[in-house]
């Protein structure tokens, strides 16, 4: 007992030993940085807002300079204001129905993301059980994998001869273009989400015995969802990329066509303005989906 | 007792880029009803290839494997696994891990209440009832081991294969989870292989030490019976001279006979 309490000392002693000279320093410290450390922590706070915000405000505000300076410079181009200004008469009143090419501002936006909507439904609706089985039988992986790799670089507007071929009409052309580009994303990384399912997770499922209806939704599906969800994200993205192009060319109420029509009325403030309303729209899709990832993410 | 595992003559190997690799050869063993049996050999000389064969997850390219008195053909429930690194699902807490192998071996035949009340029962065992609504993510390695064997006794399996489970713990963790399974194994009787490194644990567990020669082509060198009476207290055997003397024979057998080259 003794010789543990030996041992048990000799360690504490120099400790002990170091203490007192460090001690009354921090003592002094404490006293005088009570107040000290609030307002260093109220600056600190502000300083971290500061560093948090200030590089994209003055990013925006650069922006918005350069603009206002190329516009002064070339009339054609609207400036800042002129266009914030636009914008305002423009979204006073998204609503209106003026015939069937002089439609609002809001009226064009859920026309396009109901065209996105229904294309990139239509290919999560088959390339993610695609993806499954490309996943899970290398025969089939094999198989597709040369259609895949010949077929995802081509540029989607493309398709949209064949798809107007094929349906005859402008508006399901428009959704078979954001239907085959945005395929790709969500078969790919589905199917690579299935081939890296660790194989532990596996050979549970084979020592249990598991059917295969329960190796799904037990195993396979929650380890294939976080790599599910990043082709989604990739997919809308892509969608959202096609569909101005695609409206464009096919016509019909959407952002694509109005602001193809803006061109034609040379417009150019309203085509600034899609331009913005476009990637404001396309940031909070990814937002939302972003979420969404991380709501269904494990660990 | 009876014979529940009998291994003969069993060779693994596998193809691999750089053309056939023996694993394995001329393994001869047999495991008793009741029995704890330990493997123990230096780091890749197919410690979990053997184990894994028994459990079926990989077919011997020669000899045979019969459990119960059946060839080995896959995995199966009466042969639980407890994996190295656990492989809890980390979507499902505690108590659905446990309770999806209790369903599938008991499901058929049991209520759900019954199962639900295995499901508790096997927490209780490994003491992890308070943990049954967290997740693997939330729970410290031993626990997960501890669900890791939770899992594998709630199926009531003719016999438990373990591989490593306590390699990655800190060093006392791993002493109370070596007291508990010894506590589990002699109140249920079960039957365990379990793969190690660790020549205390090995003595301090099993009836029989394995131990296996060097890779390529390991095969059982020698065969330790541990002759200790139980149940065992690892304070009183720390000075017990049986106890040393098997330690001592494995510690010749792995840093003598079988000292690895340049490693
Ligand atoms: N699927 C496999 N393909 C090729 N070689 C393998 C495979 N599995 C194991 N091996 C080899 O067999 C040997 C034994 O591996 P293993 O049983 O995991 O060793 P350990 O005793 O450390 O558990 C190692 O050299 C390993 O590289
Ligand atoms: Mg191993």
């Amino acid at each position: 007992m003794t010789a543990t309490a030996m041992t048990i000392d000799e360690p504490a002693a120099p400790a002990a030993e170091k203490k007192p000279p460090a001690a009354p320093a921090p003592k002094l410290a404490v006293e005088k940085s009570v107040p000290a450390t609030r307002r260093q922590r109220l600056g600190a706070g502000f300083t971290a807002a500061l560093r948090r915000f200030l590089p994209p405000v003055l990013g925006l505000a650069a922006f918005v300079g350069v603009w206002a300076l190329v516009s002064k410079s070339s009339p054609q181009l609207p400036g800042p204001s002129v266009v914030f200004h636009a914008a305002v008469t423009l979204f006073s009143d998204p609503f209106y129905r003026n015939g069937p090419n002089d439609q609002g501002i809001g009226w064009n936006i859920l026309f396009s993301l109901e065209r996105v909507g229904i294309g990139f439904g239509l290919a999560a609706l088959i390339g993610i059980p695609a993806g499954f089985l490309i996943g899970r039988f290398k025969f089939l992986n094999d198989m597709t994998a040369p259609i895949i790799s010949l077929l995802r670089p081509v540029s989607p507007l493309a398709w949209l001869p064949i798809g107007l071929l094929v349906f005859k009409a402008a508006n399901p052309a428009a959704i078979w273009v954001i239907f085959i580009s945005s395929i790709w994303p969500m078969i790919i990384n589905t199917a690579v989400g299935v081939q890296r399912i660790p194989q532990d997770y596996l050979n549970v499922a084979r020592v249990l015995n598991l059917p295969e209806s329960k190796v799904f939704t037990k195993i396979l599906f929650p380890a294939v969802l976080p790599y599910m969800m990043t082709g989604v994200r990739l997919s809308i993205g892509v969608a959202w990329l096609v569909i101005v192009a695609a409206e464009m060319l096919t016509g019909g109420v959407g952002l694509g066509f109005w602001v193809w029509d803006e061109w034609n009325n040379l417009k150019v403030e309203n085509i600034i303005i899609a331009i913005f309303v476009v990637g404001v729209i396309g940031l909070l899709l990814e937002q939302i989906l972003l979420l969404l990832a991380r709501r269904f993410s494990y660990e | 007792m009876k014979k529940l595992v009998q291994i003969e003559n069993v060779g693994m190997h596998f193809d691999t880029r750089n053309g056939r690799f023996v694993a394995l050869r001329g393994i001869d063993l047999t495991v008793r009803e009741g029995e704890f049996v330990s493997l123990i050999g230096h780091s890749g000389c197919g410690k979990s290839t053997l184990l894994n064969l028994i459990a079926g997850l990989t077919l011997p390219t020669a000899g045979v494997l019969i459990c119960n008195g059946r060839e080995v053909a896959g995995p199966g429930p009466e042969r639980a696994v407890v994996f190295q690194n656990h492989s809890l699902l980390p979507w499902l807490t505690c108590f659905d891990n446990i309770y999806l192998a209790v369903e599938r071996v008991f499901g058929a035949k049991e209520g759900k209440a019954r199962l639900i009340a295995r499901t508790h029962a096997a927490l209780e065992l490994v003491g992890l009832a308070q943990a049954e609504a967290k997740y693997p993510g939330e729970i410290s390695g031993g626990m997960k081991q501890r669900v890791g064997i939770a899992r594998a006794l709630a199926m009531e399996p003719k016999i438990l294969l373990l591989d490593e489970p306590f390699g990655a713990l800190d060093a006392l963790t791993r002493a109370n989870l070596q007291d508990e399974l010894m506590r589990i194994t002699a109140a249920t009787g079960a039957t365990v292989v379990m793969v190690t490194h660790d020549v205390d644990e090995a003595v301090l567990l099993s009836d029989r030490v394995v131990m296996l020669t060097n890779g390529p082509a390991a095969t059982i060198g020698e065969i330790l019976r541990v002759d200790l009476p139980r149940p065992r207290d690892r304070l009183a055997l720390a000075h017990d001279a049986g106890f040393q003397a098997c330690r001592a024979a494995l510690l010749e057998f792995l840093y003598q006979k079988q000292l690895r080259r340049a490693a």
